[in-house]
């Protein structure tokens, strides 16, 4: 038994990554704008995607929603309310989602019926920034009631997001929320992102994000 | 611990190229790790040895090769490495900078494989038809 050498110079994920790479072809082709979203567990993800939906559906665009959960469907349920199409990935132990549970959740829906496509990753700050999802723009949330530092806690997947939101702006008083901190959190490691101050309860910065969105989707048909 | 999901990747893809050139068992796997891979080096090693069993991959080791976080300074026009903490500031002129270079990789570099004699070859394969359930 003699020892080889085998050359492979091979992505690990290259499998992830090449479903990926077919679903970002079938969003563009249906001119859908799918957003990854991101955040440790309770920085509002639901919340902030409940109100999303609702306002963009006032605005006459076609919506839809996949949510990871390691279980329980409540999120599905809360989202479901807003009346747009929203489908549950229930992922077991797994503590994010990866491209083939999206492309196997996504079966059935006529992706031409959708502007936008959000989908509510598993809450988690570290596991989900290897794994892409065909998404056009990863959003990465961050609420006041977190630590201000938590964006340098976790470079990876901070650095992976194209735009930050600051959640649950309507507690900053009174967790004593230091904006300037966070901020400067945010662009240390991630310099190229676009920031979001939001509130889901009093609506406040939803509107700017939701317009951003529509200049990206309309960035998106441009260059097809 | 997304870890694990990593390692099942790592040892199908040794496994299969190891099969396909008709290896008895995987020796050693060489994986290059981003500093900003976000995977912990020990953890993966661990899970590796775990997702390893009942293949030819069993029992191999896994040497990872660190790879250092590496931007480009659009002011210096100058690649500079980053070290941890990572700021995504030019370390020289403290501009931030938004290029990355290398740091994110998980990538399988190459396998050692040893060649099968017949019998060996025999045993491995029966081996991984207890294993795999299907």
């Amino acid at each position: 038994m003699k020892p080889r050498l085998l050359e492979l110079r091979q992505a690990v994920l290259d499998k992830n990554d090449q479903l990926a790479h077919a679903l970002r072809r079938q969003f563009k082709a249906a001119g859908v704008l799918a957003v990854n979203l991101v955040s440790s567990p309770g920085a509002g993800k639901t919340a902030l995607l409940e109100e999303t939906l609702r306002r963009m559906q006032a605005r006459g665009w076609r919506v839809a929603a996949l949510v990871g959960d390691l279980a329980t469907e409540n999120d599905a349920r809360r989202l479901a309310r807003s009346g747009a199409p929203v489908r549950q990935i229930e992922t077991g132990a797994l503590c994010h989602l990866e491209a083939d549970l999206v492309a196997r959740r996504l079966e059935g829906w006529q992706l031409d019926d959708f502007d936008f496509l959000f989908i509510e990753n598993v809450g988690n700050l570290v596991c989900p920034s290897d794994y892409d999802l065909g998404e056009a723009a990863r959003a990465v949330l961050l609420a006041v009631t977190e630590g201000e530092d938590k964006p340098r806690k976790y470079p990876p997947l901070f650095h992976s997001a194209d735009l930050v939101l600051l959640t649950k702006l309507d507690l900053a008083a009174a967790v004593e929320f230091d904006r300037n901190a966070a901020l400067a959190s945010i662009q240390a490691v991630a310099p190229h992102a676009t920031i979001f101050e939001t509130s889901a309860r009093t609506g406040a910065g939803i509107d700017d994000w939701i317009n951003y969105l529509a200049a990206r989707r309309r960035d998106l048909n441009r260059d097809v | 611990m997304h870890e694990l999901s990593i390692a099942y990747d790592l040892v199908e893809i040794a496994d299969e190229a190891a099969r396909k050139a008709g290896a008895a068992r995987v020796r050693t796997v060489h994986l290059r790790l981003g500093a900003m891979a976000g995977v912990v080096a020990d953890a993966l090693r661990f899970s590796f040895s775990i997702a390893a069993g009942g293949t030819l991959v069993a029992g191999a080791e896994l040497v990872i090769e660190p790879v250092a976080v590496q931007v480009c300074c659009d002011v210096c026009a100058q690649p500079r490495v980053l070290e941890a903490p990572f700021v995504f500031r030019c370390p020289v002129c403290k501009q931030p900078v938004f290029t990355l270079i290398q740091g994110r990789e998980i990538q399988i570099e190459s396998i050692e494989i040893e060649e099968s004699e017949a019998e060996s070859q025999a045993e491995s394969e029966e081996k991984l038809d207890e294993t795999t359930p299907s």
